[in-house]
């Protein structure tokens, strides 16, 4: 139990609703899990609330092939075959093969760990589902050394989604939940402003105008977020761009510079390219 | 004072737990929020709503609790919730059960009284013999028996003898809720794949007697595995343009799901209806098209042929020669589509328009005579009981 609550970091804003649910999952020590468009911060949440509560973190990151038994542990039978033909003593304890996954060691932690389950949509379907008990009680068993294995301090779990998959219903209700939306202009003044303290005044603005313009391009596949706009400022820093070069009312520099970092996409790049054309034509008209 | 706000959600079409309702109430006594409404409010969301699609609605109804606005919230509901009537316990009644059970008068008087009932409840209700609800003797509601019972919102007849369904949810198919999505169509697809996997166990797993003689300290463990030839193969036919468009989004789902999900999954696209070819490339549909005679002769009988189609056109655009909407066809669709169900005797097709709407359109009705009645609405339940056909 802690007394201290999540307010944000010196590097990382966080809105009143996000920080309500972190809190209220530190607090009861539930999962939450966290939703938003790619890029607004959800894996940087768990960096920073370690961070913030001078946690140890332990990330589990999934992939499509990652099976839920992984986390927990897995028994290194081959090397336990190996070492029975060559006669070595260790064979005859089972626990001398038995790896420990993420979510063991967590378990084990001293102090109350931050676990990240990051990205747990790209699992397979079932994913979820087989973590529920572990989620629930933080306890599992181990059947080959027929242990059961209980977690010292139930972990500040946060879990994020890409939402290419939806989740089962059972997973979520053992959670809390919150999405990230994508930030208003004030808060992403902020957010800029924590990375890039000594940036000019007019250049944030021209660089944020022409961010949201980009961003409300209709049809694009994939929009620009908040580490986009982050790199890309980074890039106009280093080139030492002047703000002037962004108003994209100048007709002839309608493009913004540098606009690779921004899209990601070739066809985004064409529409882009395609309606800033067009634009063009009928301002000379 | 928060069960009511919790009920009233469940009856606005959200569908928290009640093991969600404790989590909240927990955590409000641990005193996360602090006393304001702006952080009550940030909780509940947190601890109730897991869909962000959902916070609309979450809004909506939390501001007609909190804020005293009831009444929005009473026009917002006032169609008989769909959740009264959720078919929870069936009632089969003997044949003297019903005997007793008399009628209450003429079909005008049935209306008038269901007119004044639904006025006067409020809850849902269940069981019983005069409230609106599911599974009750009462002459109105649903999967329940009134020899002159009006139906409301039941899918299906149960006993067949309701003089008429007054399903006043006309919206419902509009609704961010119907149940299909991506994950839903792969957890139905998933039945047609264990099946594929079944079979005598006639050939050696080289890794799993492997990992089990490890395990086993060295030991010889032999295991077998049923032979894998016969992982599913399908053909997916899509039907594009024209009527289509209103069930794109459907068919995108639909589709990304089966291309996960199976390994030889081949697709094709018509326009209305089959007929001597069909194309892989929207943008070269053209210059680009397979015939039916390829297909065939390409892909065995083992594979499932699976059309999606609204199937909704001019009858003459499948029985008669030169009756296609793009070309001039020597064959009509329907000799095409008999050429296919030949090579492929596994083979549905999936409807997105409403079933109970396939009856008013002839083409409709003819093509699920060519498919010998294998036609299915593109739901989750007809896809499962699309797939049991497949088998």
């Amino acid at each position: 139990m802690t007394d201290t609550k999540f307010t944000g970091t010196r590097s990382y804003i966080a809105t009143d609703d996000l920080m309500m649910a972190v809190n209220a999952a530190v607090t009861l020590e539930r999962p939450i899990l966290i939703k938003g468009e790619p890029g607004t911060g959800k894996t940087q949440l768990a960096i920073e609330v370690a961070a913030a509560l001078e946690r140890p973190l332990f990330e589990w990151h999934i992939k499509s092939t990652t099976k839920a038994q992984q986390g927990l542990y897995d028994y290194d039978a081959v090397a336990r075959l190996r070492d029975s033909q060559l006669g070595d003593d260790k064979v005859h304890d089972i626990a001398n093969y038995i790896v420990h996954g993420k979510v063991w060691e967590a378990f084990e932690s001293e102090k109350q760990p931050v676990l990240l389950i990051d990205e747990i949509d790209k699992a397979d379907i079932e994913f979820p589902n087989d973590l529920l008990l572990e989620l629930d009680r933080m306890e599992f068993f181990v059947y080959e050394t027929k242990k059961l294995v209980r977690a010292k301090h139930r972990p500040i779990m946060i879990i994020t989604s890409n939402n290419e998959k939806e989740l089962p219903d059972a997973f979520l209700r053992r959670c809390f939940f919150h999405y990230i939306k994508f930030p208003d202009k004030d808060t992403m003044e902020k957010i800029v402003d924590v990375h890039f303290p000594k940036l000019k005044k007019n250049l944030l603005k021209e660089a944020l105008e022409a961010f949201y313009k980009v961003r409300d391009v209709p049809g694009l596949k994939k929009k620009p977020s908040t580490s986009e706009l982050l790199d890309w400022i980074k890039l106009l820093l280093a080139e030492d761009i002047p703000p002037e070069a962004l108003r994209a009312e100048d007709s002839r520099a309608a493009i913004p510079p540098l606009y690779g970092a921004l899209l990601k996409n070739e066809q985004d790049v064409h529409l882009f390219e395609k309606l800033v054309f067009l634009d063009r034509r009928t301002r000379t008209q | 004072m928060l069960i009511p706000f919790f009920f009233m959600m469940r009856e606005g079409g959200l569908k928290p737990s009640i093991t969600e309702l404790l989590t909240l109430l927990e955590a409000m006594k641990s005193g996360v929020a602090n006393q304001s409404v702006e952080d009550f409010y940030y909780l509940a969301r947190a601890c109730l709503v897991k869909d962000e699609s959902k916070f609309d609605r979450f809004d909506q109804i939390f501001a007609a609790h909190f804020q005293g606005i009831e009444d929005t919230f009473k026009t917002m509901v006032s169609e008989v919730p769909e959740d009264w009537l959720r078919q929870q316990a069936e009632l089969m009644l003997s044949e003297e059960e019903r005997e007793k059970i008399e009628a209450i008068g003429g079909f005008e008087a049935l209306m008038e009284a269901l007119r004044q009932r639904l006025e006067e409840q409020e809850e849902r209700h269940e069981g019983g013999n005069k409230w609106i609800g599911t599974a009750g003797t009462s002459p109105f509601g649903a999967y329940g028996y009134n020899p002159e019972g009006v139906r409301i919102g039941q899918q299906g007849s149960r006993h067949r003898s309701a003089t008429k369904v007054w399903d006043r949810r006309e919206y419902k198919n509009l609704d961010d809720q119907v149940e299909i999505g991506t994950r839903n169509i792969k957890v139905a697809l998933r039945k047609l794949r264990k099946f594929a996997r079944e079979g005598a166990e006639e050939q050696l797993d080289l890794d799993d007697t492997i990992d089990k003689t490890a395990r086993n300290a060295g030991l010889l463990d032999i295991r077998m595995v049923p032979e894998r030839h016969n992982a599913i193969k399908v053909l997916l036919c899509l039907d594009v343009g024209g009527s289509m468009d209103d069930h794109v989004r459907i068919c995108e789902e639909m589709f990304s799901a089966a291309k996960t999900e199976f390994k030889h999954l081949e697709y094709f696209y018509f326009h209305n209806f089959v007929y001597e070819s069909m194309w892989k490339d929207n943008r070269r549909r053209h210059a680009e098209r397979i015939p039916i005679g390829e297909i065939t002769h390409k892909f065995g009988s083992d594979y499932k042929l699976v059309f999606v189609g609204d199937a909704t056109m001019s009858p003459y655009e499948i029985v008669y020669a030169g009756g296609s909407v793009e070309h001039w066809n020597e064959e009509p669709g329907a000799v095409w589509i008999k050429r296919l169900l030949n090579t492929f005797p596994k083979a549905i097709w999936l409807n997105p328009e409403p079933e109970k709407r396939w009856d008013y359109t002839p083409s409709i009705k003819m093509t699920r005579e060519l498919m010998e009645d294998r036609m299915f609405p593109l739901t989750v339940s007809g896809l499962d009981d699309g797939i049991k056909k497949l088998r």
